[in-house]
């Protein structure tokens, strides 16, 4: 493991069924900076790499090395403790629908706030204040604060989702897809967002993502990823034609 | 190969499905067979109307009486006490029992142990469970009250359970995934996701405890239907009539003020 690695991935597998490995030991080292891009075709396990992280699914074996903790031994409230540290951003949004924009917001203080206060809406003024810097933050104005989340589009609904991951104050954000729900424009903000994160806020963010052109634009380093296995890993700028045909298998879409 | 030969391949595109077809052969043959059994022919029918008739003509016009009006008075307002106490108790009951049968939230055991509660909760029409509790604590409303919470708990909790199970399961990985415990999670991302059709199932359920309220009283667990019953005895069509039209007036608007109930709550 290298010093400054803040989550370290060590022969990671994951076999939904028996003796079919979506994940074939991964070893990766993940900086406290940056903007990591995951790429690869489809099925070939970045979502369950990225969701095997904070244990939205369970590893069959190998460690997740983060903050001093091996998350993959972890249960019950020290896996909660280890979660609050990780923020996640989801192909689609994963709002609570029915919830307003600032109370979708706060539900990223769940980790630390108890269950009736959260029932009755006393958040510590704290963490309110915060959230509406952080509807701020992500570019929505804060009249969309008391807004159903149901009544936003794709591209607020993904922005209001950084502000809930960021809401947590992760050391790592996770983002599985986000840019696939929407349209090319929209995509580029939001990437842009995720950017501005990594580099601003220094909170390293994981991105699993399909455009290519994207990755390659904003990312610090990209992983390609191809049959559960990493098959590229390295700076965008070294990321060659012939990579990704390996990658991606073939060279027709090129 | 040739044309022909190449649609004899494939499959047919709209296959007979024997199963259902069974089926139905089946349900028609039980309907003529009950049917047969039961003596149930036209002659009966048309003797009935007549007879029905003449009972109607009997009812008018609706007795009108003070002292009647103050009887059913009484009575009717009890049947609405019952009824607005059931749906309470019945639906504060419903919230967990209905938590605990919803498979994507408890644990197996415990699921089936509610699930196994609720299927004995709905076993039972109201009246059956009213002569129950008749027996068990006597008569009146009470009896009647805990009729009605029975079969209140059974049809919302069920139904209740099934809109938890129908939830959209990403919204709750999303505020897992911020460390959330079970309670939090229960707040923040199972309730606002179902809470609204708890509230339609509990004005339906209150709806249907108005009409339960006064049956009960038949069997001695209090309110309208007592009075009912011996109008009828009695052959007081008249006061039939009159706590029939009541019970209708009261239905339907409770059916307006649930309408409403249930638009705030979208």
């Amino acid at each position: 493991m290298s010093a400054g690695a803040l989550l370290s991935l060590r022969h990671l597998r994951k076999e939904y069924r028996a003796g079919q490995p979506v994940l074939k030991d991964i070893t990766l080292d993940i900086d406290a900076n940056g903007l990591t891009a995951i790429i690869g075709p489809s099925g070939t396990g970045k979502s369950t790499l990225i969701r095997c992280i904070n244990r939205l699914v369970d590893p069959t074996s190998g460690e997740i090395l983060f903050e001093g903790k091996d998350l993959a031994k972890l249960k019950g409230g020290a896996l909660r403790a280890a979660r609050r540290r990780v923020g996640m951003v989801f192909q689609e949004y994963n709002l609570v629908e029915r919830l307003t924009v600032i109370e979708n917001v706060l539900t990223g203080r769940l980790g630390y706030v108890p269950a009736w206060r959260a029932f009755l809406r006393k958040f510590p003024e704290a963490d309110v204040t915060r959230a509406f810097d952080l509807i701020d933050a992500v570019g929505l104005n804060e009249e969309f604060a008391t807004r159903r989340a149901d009544k936003l589009s794709g591209g607020q609904r993904q922005r209001v989702g950084i502000a809930r991951a960021l809401m947590q104050e992760p050391a790592l954000i996770l983002a599985d897809e986000p840019t696939s729900s929407l349209d090319p424009k929209t995509s580029v903000e939001i990437m842009e967002l995720l950017a501005e994160v990594s580099a601003n806020r220094h909170v390293p963010v994981v991105v699993n993502i399909h455009n290519v052109d994207l990755a390659r634009r904003y990312a610090t380093r990209i992983i390609g990823m191809t049959g559960g296995n990493v098959v590229y890993d390295g700076p965008p700028t070294g990321l060659t034609e012939r990579d990704l045909a390996h990658i991606y298998g073939g060279e027709d879409f090129l | 190969m040739s044309a022909a030969e190449h649609r004899a391949a494939r499959p047919d595109a709209f296959p007979a499905n024997w199963t259902s077809r069974v089926a139905w052969i089946g349900l028609a043959v039980y309907t003529i067979y009950a049917t047969s059994i039961l003596d149930i022919t036209w002659a009966r029918f048309v003797t009935g109307l007549d007879n029905g008739a003449k009972f109607l003509a009997r009812m008018f016009p609706p007795n009108m009486q003070a002292d009647k009006l103050d009887l059913i008075a009484t009575g009717m307002i009890e049947s609405m006490q019952i009824a607005v106490l059931a749906t309470f108790f019945g639906v504060l009951l419903s919230l967990p029992l209905g938590l605990a049968a919803a498979r994507n939230l408890a644990p197996s055991w415990l699921a089936w142990s509610a699930r196994g509660l609720i299927a004995i909760f709905r076993s039972f029409h109201p009246v059956i469970v009213s002569i129950l509790f008749v027996k068990a604590v006597g008569f009146g409303a009470l009896a009647g009250i805990l009729a009605l919470i029975v079969s209140s708990l059974g049809f919302v909790s069920k139904l209740f359970a099934e809109v938890v199970e129908e939830m959209n399961p990403k919204q709750v990985e999303a505020v897992r995934a911020t460390g959330a415990n079970f309670w939090n999670v229960l707040v923040m991302a199972v309730f606002p996701q179902v809470m609204a059709r708890f509230v339609g199932l509990t004005v339906y359920q209150f709806d249907s405890n108005i009409r339960n309220s006064t049956m009960v009283g038949i069997v001695g667990g209090g309110g309208i239907g007592a009075p009912l019953f011996t109008a009828y005895q009695r052959f007081d069509y008249d006061v039939v009539l009159t706590i029939l039209i009541i019970i209708i007036a009261i239905i339907m608007v409770a059916e307006l003020v649930s309408g409403r109930i249930r638009r705030i709550f979208q």
